[in-house]
């Protein structure tokens, strides 16, 4: 009997390993499929780079304060105030889950700061009914030493103990909205299609957390009044385009099928009907690129970049980049910077190649990419005269 | 061979169903934090994330592994030959969640181990800071 026993613990894994073995690379069959395209050009390194904070462990988000400081979140809880080559943490910040992708994210500065004295934080949080976390949107203020005034705008539900997919960055547009994206949470089939349920969306809120009543959806039975688009699966790049006046994104897929999507009002990204990735056991997650009534995406990755943090290179510092866009890889460790005419991506080039996992991008005050490096820093560009 | 693997399974019958156990949900802990990057038959991505399916690394050097797991790591290592020099997130595992997605790369995609990684075990891993 335990001779039978054995036999068939034998065979399963044998088994397994056999069907596994003969799926050994990726293999995506589907027509119509571009891959490294166009082919990614290696790092010009005309250019130096300078590391203005020092050991930082997941410098998740990033915010220049008008004295010139830094304030920086660190995926596991803490913010740290940066100046003159010093760091402290401050008091004040809310409880995190940090725990797979979640923790203390992304940090961003009121279009009024300097008047109003907003600031926004995502994060992972477990406050409401159920284990696990899920994201939530905080404002508040700086006092120097601490955050006051703390306020939640949104905390998506429910909670789950899964480690994926928080989404999480947020950018205001011109018009006073704040954005912000929220990943599917590792549940494609239940969350970013249905506009009930949070999670697979970008959101639209005032800068108090009220709603905008002209949200797509505002007047919907049941619908998360909230959400601005849907479809997505996890976006942790967001920029206000200051040409186009559009919230850009970039979010990640499954084995491939990164993207680069132009967000519109009620609009549905496709996820996880339509994708340009499979899934990362090499099945076929699904037989469709496109469906009528989904978006395309403005870009595609293929293999995937697993992209986080996004920003467009401003005018006068860097002469031949302006206008291209900066996209951060966390798998391949460089910044990677696509040159594009109108909506066509025409060039792609590495910057900060192996510098380390790229976490974000983000232009400073002083026009200057500054990004921020897992287990290194924040780090800024000085183009070469 | 089998005439082995019963005498093994007949004398340590609580642990065989103890091990089974902790690799199963080490499988669901896989396919939530590992996936992406060390990849579902654990081949990770060419030159960017090590192999751990009959991975010398991971064979030769498990409270190194163990560590990797708990707090993560980077810089260079040499894994079957070829060196890799990326970052692996600490990913917020409870100790428990750290032995069991152990036990499940340990005894799958060709790796086999005989002892069993333990919650004691991994608790009494400490990190080494580098200052």
């Amino acid at each position: 009997m335990i001779k039978l026993k054995i036999k068939y613990n034998f065979l399963l894994p044998a088994l397994i390993l056999i069907s596994g073995a003969q799926i050994s690379c990726a293999q995506d069959n589907r027509p119509g499929i571009s891959e490294n395209s166009p082919a990614i050009a290696d790092d010009p390194k005309n250019y130096t780079v300078e590391t203005v904070v020092e050991d930082l462990d997941n410098p998740w988000g990033m915010a220049f304060l008008p004295d010139g400081g830094l304030l920086i979140t660190e995926k596991d809880g803490d913010i740290i105030y940066a100046k003159d080559g010093n760091k402290k943490t401050i008091a004040g910040v809310p409880e995190v889950v940090s725990r797979g992708q979640g923790g203390l994210l992304d940090i961003i500065l009121h279009p009024n700061y300097s008047i109003n004295g907003w600031l926004y934080i995502t994060y992972s949080s477990s406050e409401g009914e159920g284990e696990g976390a899920h994201t939530a949107v905080m404002r508040a203020k700086f006092d120097g030493n601490s955050l006051t005034d703390q306020e939640v705008l949104y905390k998506a539900t429910p909670n789950t103990r899964k480690g994926q997919h928080f989404g999480s960055r947020m950018a205001f547009d011109d018009k006073g909205y704040l954005y912000f994206s929220i990943g599917e949470r590792g549940e494609r089939d239940v969350n970013p299609q249905d506009i009930t349920r949070d999670g697979g969306k970008i959101y639209r809120i005032n800068d108090d957390g009220s709603i905008p009543e002209d949200n797509p959806f505002f007047n919907e039975a049941d619908a998360k009044k909230a959400i601005y688009s849907y479809g997505h699966r996890n976006p942790q790049g967001m920029i206000f385009h200051p040409s186009y006046k559009e919230i850009w994104v970039n979010e990640h897929g499954p084995q491939g099928g990164d993207e680069i999507n132009v967000v519109k009002k009620g609009a549905n990204y496709g996820w996880p009907v339509i994708s340009y990735g499979i899934n990362y056991d090499n099945s076929i997650l699904t037989e469709e690129t496109s469906r009528p009534g989904m978006e395309q995406p403005l870009y595609y990755w293929v293999p995937s970049i697993a992209p986080c943090g996004f920003a467009v290179v401003p005018d006068e510092v860097y002469p031949d980049w302006e206008g291209n866009i900066l996209v951060g890889s966390l798998k391949f460790q460089y910044l990677e910077m696509l040159t594009l005419e109108g909506k066509k991506v025409v060039k792609r080039e590495k910057l900060l190649d192996g510098i380390g996992r790229l976490r974000n991008v983000v232009i400073g005050p002083d026009n200057h990419i500054y990004a921020g490096i897992q287990g290194k820093g924040i780090v800024k560009i000085i183009p070469n005269n | 061979m089998i005439s082995y693997l019963g005498w093994t399974a007949y004398t340590f019958g609580d642990q065989d169903e103890a091990l089974k156990a902790s690799i199963k949900r080490g499988q669901e802990i896989y396919q939530e934090y590992c996936i992406t990057c060390h990849m579902a038959n654990g081949e990770g991505v060419e030159g960017t994330f090590p192999p751990l399916a009959k991975a010398d690394y991971l064979l030769k050097n498990r409270t190194e592994s163990i560590k990797a797991i708990k707090y993560g790591m980077s810089g260079e290592i040499k894994v079957n030959g070829k060196t890799y020099n990326n970052t692996m997130s600490n990913l917020g595992l409870y100790d428990d969640e750290v032995a069991d997605v152990m036990n499940y790369v340990l005894n799958n995609w060709g790796n086999k181990s005989k002892k069993m990684v333990t919650e004691e075990e991994v608790k009494s891993i400490k990190e080494e800071k580098n200052s």
